[in-house]
């Protein structure tokens, strides 16, 4: 009795709710730490970013609109999704790290907790940086925090999934949306994490995935004058870090970076506090 | 008596009058539209619905493409919207472009529907911006080309900049041509109006200014007819009533497509305004493919099982 | 004239199924339990199942249950665990949410629109938002790793069943806590199905123990040494006893009592969104709403006409079977209740108000009371100082706002208040001066999980929901004041 042959995955962009390849018809072979082939991967260019942030910005002011409880509700869904194709992250992380599958298990639930802890946050960040103020008058003076828009984002290299999650949730928990570059090394659990993210009820463009090269659209990320923050915990190279504040500088961008540990500052890095003053009298 | 007795017609009374109204809390009328849509209209109260919004649709037909061969299969349609089930009552009205109106007057009265107005929208419909000239002669050939009912637009421009008294001037040129030939409905454009006190505001504009009925929208802006809205304006004639004894119509239209949008309207009626609205000369629905849908409603309702478009006219 | 009558629309009973008999849920499964009682439909009198009369027993059994659970198992669990098992319950309540309506309907006498639409999403949403908190419990402002209680014991009412449920046990397990809950006389089948929601999201035996019964059994509950947290809502006699019996102990309680709530309407209210929110205010649920809006202060100015647009308002209330769906105002939930709504009403025919109600055809058997106003009502009126807890408004007037305020203040209760201006400096100055834990301006009746619930004075103590709801479960919230 002959094997029988798998149905490949083709991987490709997640912009704007959809799966294209990228508009150059690029691609970059992902080999296994063996040096096994195992799949090509769109090398997206910057005109790929250009319609990813299209995407995140007509989709930001709706996303933001939504009730924190129903943010919340989206993102547990996917972490529901996440859970259920659990096997095949730990699948794509086997074969793109060379660790064990008992390895990979750990990362892989250690990433959805996390998306959970995350999700918690949606209607809680009052707590942390909302406030009245006692201000000398008649007045109420009270302070939320708001999302600033959308934000750009540039996955760490290694933990490909973990990584992931600390790239996206904290940014779209609030209500901004994101493009994020998933680590050029091992982007395939990046994809699939977009089919979840496809299957979850969240809305097109809130989120959107290219994958492709650091060095070719960090410099776009950071001058594109549409993006009004950037994670670049996934850039390790001083000079790029360096060539990206400078170039972000254009329109002040918030441009910030973080370790690896699950805080919710990260969250709030890419909120803006508003005051509001409103008199008491009768 | 003149407006009522409410304004005597100059701006500074219309400004007190305006200006004295209450204000509407937007989230209070929202959720009281949303309380009114759990409304479960279902059986024999649903039949009743039915039969009630196909009497009060305006089967309308306000394209730039319109013409002659159109324009008659819509009147046909008006008058027997199911040529297999002759007790579907004709609908309200038809309403068409002025040009169109002789047509449609003279082929409603060759295919039995002499009993169905036909309405004209007028003064520069949709978007209301030509010379006053210009909106008389409109209105002027539509009436005399047969038209029953004017649907007109008011100057949303000078609304919106708070000249109050042009479009109230405006509406009683116009109530004033229509006479007793022609009932006059005045178009607030709830979409370009925005907030529910400006829609509270023109509703009481227009019906000091002479409106026998005061409809939403044009249909070429969204939104058009959300239920707060109409919410919003059934509270105006209720309490216009109260102040003058005097009832006004109201009439929802664009963005009714189906039943269920349809029964959702009456049930405002009934709990806002009271059932004393319930009548097609009080209250009707601007719409074109709401008239399908009913009909398929009608059918399930008749026989038991879900209907097919196949089984429904295409005008 | 055309009559627009709303044929009936009933929801189906057939997705529910009742047992003729319930035991306690205790450890992780139902007992047999003893001394049934029955329970019945209020909106018909028909008996809907037998309920066991908890007693010292089966109290002893839960409260060991809830320890032994306690000290192995939950906090041991890290924060991450328990807010899954929290989330997984979140989402069965969402997807039994029919169930749970109906069930809520035919045991509590409200209409299904009511449970349908606010008592079931509003439960889901309280675990939801808890599930969220299980492990950020560091971020609460109540220092590094706050420690839970170990066992609260818990006693809910009658008038919100599955939503008062909710309110008690999603922050104390998402807090570290397990629970003994006990939930009303004349209402406990949606806890009994709770407790099937527990099973199937597998949550570990002890952590949530359902005892019922009837005074007696909150007593034993209360009095029992092996609960550290005791938390109630209820009227505010009983809380006040419980206030009493825990004094000789080292024993925290919640206490989530009565109301006289003053709705106050200013002139330049928005007055059609105002009428909603006075109807809203008192008969929402039937009124049996500890924070009822159930004394209305127009300003004097505008009290006639608002008046006049309440009757027409109020002739709109359909009254009738709680399972159709168009229903509005649903059946009292028991006959004591309606005693005392009677009793209190005819207090104010006594003293001299006036009664106005719409005309409405009651139902033959259950319990049923008009959408009832009085007005020419003062402060000295019983009717504008007791508690009715029913479908009663009680109007009185007032030319200033100040005086609007000291009337509204002039209460030994402070649960809630609504303001009804368009001027938001006055809304502002009126929240400011009202002596009441929630106020609500231009609205009536909301909640929500995030927004903090409770009373000033004789309306309890203590805040649920929000992050001041935490305070009530963990030990480093509260003081030790011996």
């Amino acid at each position: 009795m002959s094997e029988r042959l798998e149905v490949k995955k083709t991987y490709k962009l997640y912009i704007g709710g959809s799966f294209p390849r990228s508009e150059s018809g690029r691609t970059y072979e992902i080999r296994g730490k063996d040096g096994a082939f195992i799949a090509n991967a769109c090398l997206a260019s910057r005109k790929d970013l250009k319609d990813a942030v299209v995407a995140a910005r007509s989709a930001q002011a709706s996303w933001a609109g939504a009730t924190a409880y129903n943010r919340g509700q989206i993102l547990y869904r996917i972490a529901e999704m996440m859970e259920g194709r659990r096997d095949q992250f730990i699948n794509e992380i086997c074969a793109a790290d060379g660790i064990s599958p008992k390895d990979a298990a750990k990362e892989v639930m250690a990433a959805i907790d996390r998306w959970v802890w995350y999700a918690g946050w949606s209607d809680k960040l009052s707590v942390l940086a909302g406030s009245t103020n006692p201000v000398a008058g008649p007045y109420y003076n009270f302070t939320i925090p708001e999302p600033m828009g959308v934000v750009g984002s540039i996955a760490p290299e290694e933990h490909s999934l973990l990584g992931l999650v600390d790239a996206i949730a904290p940014i779209i928990v609030s209500g901004n949306t994101c493009i994020v570059l998933a680590s050029s090394r091992a982007p395939l659990s990046a994809i699939t994490f977009a089919e979840v993210m496809a299957t979850s009820d969240l809305s097109h463009g809130v989120a959107n995935v290219l994958t492709g090269q650091k060095k070719e659209l960090a410099p776009w990320f950071a001058s594109h004058m549409d993006i009004n923050g950037l994670d670049i915990s996934g850039v390790d190279e001083p000079s790029m870090i360096s060539d990206i504040k400078t170039a972000g500088a254009q329109n002040l961008k918030r441009i910030h970076s973080f370790n690896g540990a699950q805080n919710p500052q990260r969250i709030l890095a890419f909120m803006e506090a508003k005051t509001i003053w409103h008199p008491i009298g009768v | 008596m003149k407006h009522y007795g409410l304004v005597d017609g100059t701006e500074g009374s219309l400004l007190n009058f305006l200006k004295g109204l209450p204000g509407v809390d937007q989230v209070g009328t929202e959720a009281r539209a949303a309380m009114l849509a759990t409304r479960s209209i279902k059986t024999s109260s649903k039949k009743f619905a039915i039969d009630l919004a196909i009497s009060m649709v305006d089967l309308t037909t306000l394209e730039g493409a319109d013409t002659p061969g159109k324009v008659q299969a819509l009147a046909s349609k008006a008058v027997r919207p199911d040529p297999t089930d002759p007790t579907v009552p004709s609908v309200g009205a038809i309403c068409v472009y002025n040009d169109m109106v002789s047509i449609a007057r003279k082929h409603l009265d060759l295919v039995g529907g002499a009993h169905v107005p036909v309405a004209a929208v007028s003064t520069a419909f949709p978007s209301g911006r030509a010379s006053m000239a210009v909106k008389i002669q409109d209105t002027t050939d539509a009436i005399n080309a047969g038209a029953g009912e004017i649907d007109m637009v008011i100057d949303r421009g000078a609304f919106l900049s708070g000249r109050y008294i042009e479009v109230f001037d405006e509406i009683t040129q116009i109530r004033a041509l229509c006479g007793d030939r022609a009932h006059l409905k005045v178009i607030l454009e709830t979409g370009e109006l925005v907030t529910y006190d400006n829609v509270r505001k023109a509703s009481f504009l227009a019906m000091l200014a002479g409106a026998d009925f005061i409809k939403t929208s044009t249909g070429k802006v969204a939104p058009a007819a959300t239920a707060p809205v109409v919410l919003v304006m059934l509270e105006a004639v209720r309490d216009f009533y109260q102040m003058t004894n005097h009832r006004i119509g109201v009439k929802p239209a664009g963005g009714i497509r189906n039943t269920k949008d349809a029964i959702k309207q009456l049930v405002l009626v009934n709990e806002t305004a009271g059932p004393e609205w319930l009548t097609p000369s009080l209250f009707r629905i601007g719409a074109s493919a709401l008239l399908n849908d009913l009909l398929m409603q009608r059918m399930k309702m008749r026989d038991g099982y879900y209907a097919s478009p196949t089984y429904v006219t295409i005008d | 004239m055309t009559e627009f009558e709303y044929a009936p629309a009933l929801e189906s009973r057939s997705i529910v199924t009742i047992k003729p008999q319930y035991g306690h849920f205790i450890n992780g499964a139902f007992t047999q339990g003893s001394n049934h009682f029955p329970s019945i439909n209020p909106s018909d009198e028909e008996i809907l199942s037998h309920i066991a009369l908890g007693n010292a027993q089966d109290i002893d059994a839960a409260v060991d249950a809830a320890r032994v659970a306690y000290e192995s198992t939950w906090s041991k669990m890290s924060g991450k665990e328990r807010g899954k098992y929290l989330y997984r319950i979140a989402r069965i309540l969402q997807e039994r949410a029919r169930e749970f309506a109906v069930l809520e309907t035919l045991d509590n006498g409200k209409p299904i629109r009511e449970s349908r639409d606010v008592d079931v999403p509003l439960a889901a949403a309280h675990f939801f938002y808890h599930a969220g908190w299980a492990d950020k419990l560091d971020y609460a402002g109540f220092g590094e790793s706050p420690r839970a209680h170990g066992v609260a014991g818990q006693i809910i009412p009658w008038n919100f069943p599955i939503l008062m449920l909710a309110w008690k046990i999603a922050p104390a397990l998402a807090a570290g806590n397990t629970v003994v809950l006990k939930p009303a006389e004349t209402t406990s089948l949606t806890a009994l199905l709770f407790a099937e929601v527990c099973q199937q999201a597998e949550l570990p035996a002890g952590v949530v123990n359902i005892v019922t019964g009837d005074g007696s059994t909150g007593a034993g509950l209360v009095d029992h040494p092996g609960t550290d947290k005791i938390a109630f809502t209820g009227s505010t006699d009983v809380g006040k006893a419980i206030a009493r019996a825990i004094a000789p102990t080292h024993k925290k309680a919640t206490l989530e009592l009565g109301g006289k709530a003053a709705n106050i309407v200013f002139a330049d209210a928005a007055i059609d969104e105002a009428v909603e929110g006075i109807v809203n205010g008192i008969f929402f649920n039937q009124g049996h709403v500890c924070c009822a809006g159930s004394r209305l202060l127009l300003q004097e100015d505008v009290a006639e006409e608002i008046l006049a647009k309440l009757k027409v308002r109020m002739a709109k209330i359909r009254v009738g079977n709680p399972l159709d769906k168009n229903t509005d105002l649903g059946a009292i939930n028991s006959s004591e209740q309606l005693q005392k709504i009677r009793d209190l009403s005819q207090t104010g025919d006594e003293e001299g108000a006036e009664r106005w109600s719409p005309d409405c055809i009651l139902p033959g058997n259950g319990f049923w009371f008009p959408p009832t106003i009085f007005t020419g009502v003062t402060q000295a009126h019983r009717i504008a100082r007791e508690e009715i807890f029913g479908p009663v408004l009680s109007v009185l007037t007032f030319r200033t706002p100040q005086e609007a305020i000291d009337k509204a203040n002039n209460t030994p209760y402070g649960l809630s208040a609504g303001v009804w201006s368009e001027k938001g400096s006055r809304i502002l100055w009126a929240a400011q001066q009202l002596k009441a834990g929630v106020i609500w301006a231009n609205t009536f009746n909301k909640f929500d999980p995030a927004s903090p619930f409770g009373g000033y004075k004789e309306s309890g103590w203590g805040r649920e929901g929000g992050r001041h709801g935490l305070t009530a479960y963990l030990k480093e919230a509260e003081s030790n004041n011996e």
